[in-house]
């Protein structure tokens, strides 16, 4: 079991100047889009558009707020990350090898035959994997029991899960949407990324979500709306000390799918899609950019 | 409903279930217990009482109940999630296989008021495919107890085992079974009766009809060899191998025979060990009536399993 004193922000964040902390979560997410995007590339699939556009949030948590220990990935008073769009692999994998799950080049395996880098993430061989996930609608009532439990045992540790925004077309989430919000889950926190793209369509051309922020503050919820490319606003809102401690909350990041590569921007073709070379070494120009 | 009360000398399962998770429970502050609304159906209102934090009630809600019963597992709770059998594993399919199996999530999974308890209210209420689709899923423990005493064994056991396990829980009033040995492990089978002329494997309601099967036809002069294959996830394959050495095999379930324990036992002598088998069961939804008259009709009764005996020794003998 690790001491609390092991479970901290990996690399010492989460603490110092706000500038140091946005410059580092800054340098982390765009190492994480050049990292996903040639694992993509390598592996001939994946899904661009949605890793690009939870880069920011999954690297704010990672290399910032979350506490966690890598070399004891199941210590009992770590805050869990659950990645309910299981698809995004591509910036989760980044994301725990950057933390140090396991190590970087393992990242090169990405979707080859018998590697840990499955499609969709699995706990019972990669560690830092929460639960499984792949099919929309699972991962959030799991980070609900996980809160639950938590506040069975006045637990410390927070549970953090980012969804998809199409994924809310799930019913399931509403079930746990109204449950969180029935329990007053304080310690549980829904990202939403809210990119406005599903796999072929605007989500609002599809199933509309709006008013998305209404549907949540009926649920029980405590909404807070933040531009989600923004490192210090994603910060400020994972920090925000005075949220109320009685209810969830939910964070919509409003974001661009594919972003950071301007051809893949705000293109649901690119939701899978895998760039040729020509467009492969445009992105990591305008990643160093 | 009509299968709920309990002639003298038989019992509600149910019992058994809520007794042990409460004996459990006063041990362990890891057990809890997540249901749909089914506070009342589960027999755990005592249970609330005792530990009303340790009864955890989503409302009608199958999918977030298992999803949160494999959080709560992920939070180190030992979860007892708890639904009539029809809703929690066909609603919540996806997240038995997914949140439970396939992360192998510690969740105890038990199916209430399973087979056809419900009779009346027709098969939307019946629970008869719930082993066939369970024993479908990987990495899940899949259990079928016979009486109180084995339910109350087998939910000690889930609960001492680390993994996903489904316990089908019944609701119809069964005799508790003399038996000489009193110890319960998951994966292995219990023969009640030796016998070389044939085997009649069972499990769930239907044992101690197959044991009333086998005196009939041992007044017959017919040997029968009685296994009681409760965990059909992983099953016994020693105690299939010595079953199939009488030379022909009839199984019993309330249930499915298709994929069920009949079709479990016939995967594995179809691989191993060809004999000739009959399967008694529900060939398929079954109509409105009560829970007695639907085993009556369908054969699932001692009368229907000898039956199914005579006629496959006399097919066998070329009669």
């Amino acid at each position: 079991m690790a001491s609390s004193e092991q479970l901290r922000p990996v690399g010492g964040m989460g603490a110092g100047t706000t500038e140091a902390r946005v410059a580092h979560v800054r340098e982390r997410a765009n190492w994480m889009r050049r990292r996903l995007l040639g694992m993509i590339v390598d592996a001939g699939q994946g899904h661009p558009g949605g890793d690009l556009s939870a880069t920011d949030i999954v690297a704010s948590l990672y290399f910032d707020i979350l506490r966690i220990d890598p070399s004891n990935a199941s210590a009992p008073e770590r805050d869990r990350f659950v990645m309910s769009k299981g698809h995004c692999t591509g910036a989760l994998y980044a994301a725990l090898a950057g933390a140090g799950f396991f190590a970087e080049a393992e990242l090169d395996t990405y979707l080859k035959p018998l590697s840990r880098l499955n499609g969709h993430p699995n706990r019972t061989y990669l560690p830092g994997v929460e639960t499984n996930t792949g099919p929309l609608g699972h991962g959030f009532p799991v980070g609900v029991g996980i809160a639950v439990a938590g506040q069975i045992d006045g637990s410390e540790y927070r549970v953090f899960v980012l969804t998809g925004d199409g994924e809310l077309q799930e019913g399931s989430m509403w079930e746990a949407a109204m449950f969180a919000g029935h329990r007053g889950l304080g310690k549980l926190t829904v990202i939403v990324d809210r990119n406005r793209l599903q796999q072929g369509a605007g989500t609002e051309d599809t199933n509309q979500l709006e008013p998305l922020g209404d549907k949540w503050r009926a649920f029980g919820w405590d909404v807070v709306e933040v531009d989600g490319h923004d490192p210090a606003a994603l910060l400020a809102a994972f920090d925000d000390t005075a949220a109320p401690r009685d209810r969830p909350r939910c964070i919509i990041a409003n974001t661009i799918k594919g972003k950071g590569v301007s051809f893949m921007e705000n293109q649901a073709g690119w939701h899978h899609g895998v760039p040729n070379a020509a467009q492969y070494a445009q992105a990591l120009a305008e990643l160093s950019a | 409903m009509s299968a709920s009360s309990s002639a003298p000398g038989l019992f509600d399962c149910r019992d058994a279930y809520v007794r042990a998770v409460r004996e459990l429970a006063e041990a362990d502050p890891r057990i809890v217990a997540v249901v749909n609304d089914s506070v009342g159906s589960s027999k755990l209102g005592a249970f609330r009482e005792r530990f009303p934090d340790r009864l955890i009630n989503v409302g009608i809600a199958e999918q977030n109940m298992v999803g949160v019963g494999a959080g709560l597992a992920n939070g180190g709770k030992i979860p007892f999630v708890s639904g009539a059998g029809c809703f929690l594993t066909a609603r919540a399919m996806e997240q038995i296989k997914v949140d439970c199996a396939y992360s192998q999530a510690n969740v105890k999974l038990c199916g209430i008021s399973s087979g056809v308890a419900y009779g009346e209210l027709g098969a939307t209420h019946h629970s008869i495919e719930d082993v066939a689709w369970l024993r479908a899923i990987d990495k899940l423990t899949v259990i079928v107890p016979a009486d109180p005493w084995q339910t109350a064994e087998a939910i000690k056991a889930a609960a001492a085992f680390d993994g996903p396990v489904y316990i089908k829980v019944s609701r119809m009033p069964v005799p508790e079974l003399a038996r000489a040995d009193s110890t319960f492990a998951i994966g292995r089978a219990e023969t009640l009766r030796e016998g070389g002329d044939l085997a009649i494997i069972a499990n769930g309601t239907l044992v101690h009809h197959a044991l009333a099967a086998a005196d009939a036809l041992a007044a017959e002069g017919i040997a029968v060899r009685v296994v009681n294959i409760a965990t059909v996830a992983p099953i016994d394959e020693a105690a299939l191998a010595a079953a199939a050495a009488t030379g022909a095999i009839v199984t019993a379930e309330e249930g499915l025979s298709r994929g069920g324990l009949g079709g479990a036992v016939a995967e594995y002598c179809a691989r191993h060990a060809p004999v000739p088998m009959r399967m008694v069961g529900f060939p398929g939804f079954a109509p409105t009536g009560s829970a007695p008259w639907l085993m009556e009709h369908f054969g699932l009764n001692a009368a229907g399993i000898a039956g199914a005996a005579r006629e496959l020794l006399d097919a066998k003998a070329g009669r």
